[in-house]
C-alpha cells in the first residue's frame, strides 16, 4: 500500500489545521454561510437531510486494517456507530457533529486519510478495480498510476475550479469492475501491437440527467505520457467546458457538442503545447510509487488445500459461500475473498463499527492487513490462503458478513434516497430492502443467476440506475415516490446504458414489477448460463413490456 | 426542499449551525427539535414574518439555510404535508432507531 511521505502528512496535517480555523470562524459568526460552504465542501462535509454528512476518501479503495479501525472507531466516537460505503469507493458518516469535524479530521489523519477531493468541482478521488494486483486477468496492477493520478490532481491549482465535478476511474483488467466507460475519463489499460503495456484512454462518460457512455480518445498511450495527456484534456475541458448551466456542464456535454473527433483534435493540438510530455512523469517516480504496491510476502502453497475442499464438502453454507463469494486469486493457494454488506433486508454498504473492527481484524489475520472497497458498495479481502478461507468465513457468520450473494438478485447498488439525502425525490433503500426479502431465498437468487439491480433516488443516478441490469429510479410525481424501471444498462467492458421500459410504479407495485420481470426471464432464457443481460440483449424489451403493461 | 404550495398552512424548517439537527421555528421564536412546537402562518404576512425571524437566527448563526414547508393539522397534531419534509421530522424510515423518531 501507497504509505504517507514527508510532504503528504505535513500537506494533510496543515489541511486539518486551516479547516479547524475556518471552522471555529464559523462557528463564531466571523464567516458566513455563503463563505463558509464551499470551504466545507472542499474538506467533504455536507449538509444533508437530517444533519451534516462527512464523505471520507479512500482512495481507489484500498485500506489497511489501522485505517478500517480508525473509520470504526470516528464511527462511534464522532457518529452513531457506524458508515456508509458509496459507489466510489469512499465512506460516509451521517450524524457528525460541525464543531467535533477538526477533530475527526485530525483523527484520519493519524492513519493517512483524509476527504479532500470528495466534493466540489475539482477532480474527485480516483477509483479503481477493487482486486487490483489479485485478479487473473490483469494486465497489470493500475493502482502506482491511480495513486500518482491522486497526487497530481490533489489541490492542483489548475483544476480546483473546473465547471463541474470530474471523475476518473482506472482499470488494469479487461473485463472492467469499476464502470469506467461511466467516468469523465476512464482509463484501460492495454498492450499495443509491440506488446508494450500502455492506457487506452476514454472520455465523456457519465450518468446523472445525461447518461452517456465514455468513447475512445486514444487507443493506446505509452505510460510515460498519462499525466500529460489527461491534463491537456483537463485544459480543453476548463477552458470551454460550459459553466453557465450546472446541468450541461460535465465533460460528456462538450464531448457531445463538439463531437468526438474535434474534442480529439483539441486535446491533441494542447498536448502538443506541452513541452517534453516525458518528463511529467519520469520513469523513476512512476517506480518509486508503484513499488508501494508490491505484491505482499505470499507463501509458496500449493493450488489445491485438501483440508479446505474436504470443509466444502462437509459444510453446505461453507460451500455455498464460496460458490458465491470467492474469486480465483492470481497467486497459486491464494484467493479472493469478496464481502457482501448486502445482508438480506439489510441497508446496502452500510456496516457498524463492530463489524468494521471484526473485518480489521481479520484482514490482518488472513489478508495482510488490507481491505479493498468496491464501487458496488461491498468490501473485498484481497489476499487469503485458501487454507484460512473457512476460519475466516467462520469469523464473517460472527458479524453477519458471511451472506453468500455477490452479483446476485440481493447484491444491489443503492444511494442513500430519501432517507439520508437532501437532493433525493424518492426512497431508495426501502426499494431494496424490499426486493432483498422477496428474493430472500438464496437458492432461487441462484437460479436466476448473475443480475445487477442498482436503484437511484434521484436523477444524479448515485445508485448507477443507468447501468443496472434492472435499473430503479425514484421521482415525485406529485408528493408521491414514484418509481421508473429501466432494462438492460451494464457497467462492465461492454457497457449500455438501461432502456425505459414504460410508465412507472408505485412503491406498493414496483417490488412486484421487478420479480414479474425477474420471472420473465426465467421462462424466455434460453439455458440456464445465459444471464439476464444476455437474455435481454437477444430479445429486447418486448416480453417484458408486454407481461408488465398487458391489458387483458 | 419540497415544492410548496400556494395557500397551505407553513412552518418553517432550517438546521442548527453547530450539528447541522434539523430544527423548527416555535411561536415563541426560538427553535425545537419537535415539529408540534411549530409557529404555523397561514397568510403570506405570516410566512414572511416567519421568514425573517429566521433570517434574524440565521444573521446570528444559530441555524443556517432556513425555509419554508407546508404542513398540514389533523385535530392537535401537526405534520408535514410532503414526504421530504416529514423524514425531516422523523428521521431515516430504514433506522427508526435514528433521529428523531428515536426520542434521543
Amino acid at each position: 500500500m501507497y504509505r504517507y511521505d514527508e510532504f503528504d502528512a505535513q500537506f494533510v496535517k496543515q489541511r486539518v489545521a486551516q479547516f479547524r480555523d475556518q471552522t471555529e470562524r464559523r462557528l463564531s459568526g466571523e464567516l458566513t454561510e455563503e463563505q463558509f460552504r464551499p470551504l466545507r465542501l472542499m474538506n467533504g462535509l455536507y449538509l444533508q437531510l437530517h444533519a451534516y454528512m462527512l464523505r471520507v476518501a479512500i482512495p481507489y479503495g484500498t485500506l489497511s486494517s489501522k485505517q478500517l479501525r480508525k473509520l470504526a472507531r470516528i464511527a462511534d466516537k464522532y457518529d452513531k456507530g457506524y458508515g456508509h460505503f458509496t459507489t466510489r469507493q469512499n465512506i460516509q458518516y451521517n450524524w457528525p457533529k460541525l464543531k467535533d469535524i477538526p477533530d475527526l479530521l485530525d483523527e484520519l489523519a493519524d492513519v493517512e486519510m483524509h476527504a479532500i477531493q470528495t466534493s466540489g468541482n475539482c477532480i474527485r478521488n480516483v477509483t479503481s478495480d477493487q482486486w487490483a494486483g489479485v485478479a487473473v486477468d490483469e494486465i497489470e496492477d493500475p493502482r502506482g498510476y491511480a495513486e500518482l493520478m491522486r497526487q497530481w490532481s490533489t489541490i492542483h491549482p489548475e483544476f480546483c475550479y473546473l465547471p463541474r465535478k470530474f471523475k476518473i476511474a482506472i482499470t488494469g483488467a479487461p473485463n472492467d469492475r469499476a464502470a469506467v466507460a461511466f467516468h469523465d475519463i476512464g482509463i484501460k489499460m492495454k498492450k499495443n501491437e509491440a506488446d508494450e503495456i500502455g492506457f487506452e484512454i476514454l472520455v465523456g462518460g457519465g450518468m446523472g440527467r445525461t447518461p452517456v457512455v465514455g468513447v475512445t480518445i486514444k487507443d493506446w498511450l505509452p505510460k510515460k505520457e498519462l499525466l500529460s495527456y489527461i491534463e491537456a484534456i483537463m485544459r480543453v475541458y476548463n477552458m470551454y467546458g460550459r459553466r453557465d448551466n450546472k446541468y450541461k456542464a460535465r465533460i460528456k456535454i462538450l464531448v457531445m457538442a463538439l463531437g468526438i473527433e474535434e474534442f480529439r483534435n483539441q486535446v491533441e493540438a494542447e498536448y502538443d503545447k506541452i513541452e517534453s510530455p516525458e518528463v511529467i512523469l519520469p520513469g523513476e517516480e512512476i517506480g518509486r510509487i508503484t513499488s508501494y504496491f508490491a505484491p505482499p510476502e505470499y507463501q509458496k502453497l500449493a493450488d489445491t488445500d485438501i483440508a479446505y475442499e474436504e470443509k466444502r464438502k462437509a459444510d453446505k453454507a461453507f460451500a455455498s459461500w464460496i460458490a458465491t463469494n470467492i474469486a480465483k486469486h492470481r497467486v497459486p493457494g491464494y484467493a479472493i475473498a469478496n464481502i457482501s454488506l448486502k445482508p438480506i433486508g439489510g441497508i446496502p454498504g452500510d456496516a457498524t463499527s463492530e463489524q468494521m473492527y471484526a473485518i480489521a481484524d481479520l484482514a490482518e489475520r488472513y489478508s495482510f492487513s488490507e481491505i479493498r472497497v468496491t464501487h458496488e458498495q461491498n468490501l473485498v479481502l484481497p489476499y487469503v490462503a485458501k487454507q484460512d478461507l473457512y476460519a475466516l468465513w467462520q469469523g464473517l457468520v460472527k458479524h453477519d458478513l458471511a451472506t453468500d450473494n455477490l452479483s446476485l438478485v440481493s447484491d444491489i447498488i443503492c444511494c442513500p434516497g430519501l432517507d439520508y439525502c437532501a437532493l433525493a425525490t424518492a426512497r431508495s433503500i426501502p426499494v431494496s430492502q424490499n426486493i432483498s426479502e422477496r428474493f430472500a431465498d438464496i437458492e432461487r437468487q441462484k437460479d436466476v443467476g448473475e443480475l445487477k439491480i442498482k436503484i437511484s433516488g434521484c436523477i444524479n443516478a448515485c445508485g448507477h440506475h443507468h447501468a443496472g441490469n434492472i435499473g430503479i429510479l425514484g421521482l415525485d410525481k406529485k408528493g408521491e415516490e414514484f418509481y421508473q424501471i429501466t432494462l438492460g444498462g451494464s457497467a462492465d467492458d461492454n457497457a449500455s446504458i438501461g432502456e425505459i421500459i414504460g410508465p412507472g410504479f408505485s412503491s406498493d407495485t414496483v417490488v412486484d414489477a421487478v420479480e414479474q420481470i425477474i420471472e420473465i426471464y426465467r421462462d424466455i432464457r434460453q439455458h440456464k448460463k445465459e444471464t439476464f443481460l444476455e437474455t435481454y440483449r437477444r430479445v429486447g424489451p418486448e416480453p417484458f413490456k408486454e407481461a408488465l403493461y398487458a391489458t387483458d | 426542499m419540497a415544492k410548496i404550495t400556494k395557500g397551505a398552512p407553513k412552518a418553517l424548517s432550517a438546521n442548527r449551525l453547530k450539528d447541522g439537527i434539523v430544527v423548527f421555528l416555535t411561536k415563541g421564536k426560538s427553535w425545537s427539535e419537535d415539529i408540534q412546537d411549530v409557529a404555523i402562518a397561514k397568510t403570506p404576512e405570516e410566512e414572511q414574518a416567519l421568514l425573517d425571524t429566521g433570517a434574524s437566527f440565521a444573521a446570528i448563526n444559530d441555524i443556517v439555510d432556513p425555509y419554508l414547508f407546508d404542513v398540514e393539522q389533523n385535530g392537535s397534531e401537526i405534520k408535514a404535508a410532503h414526504i421530504r419534509e416529514h423524514m425531516r421530522t422523523k428521521g431515516p424510515s430504514v433506522r427508526k432507531d435514528l433521529g428523531k423518531q428515536a426520542g434521543t
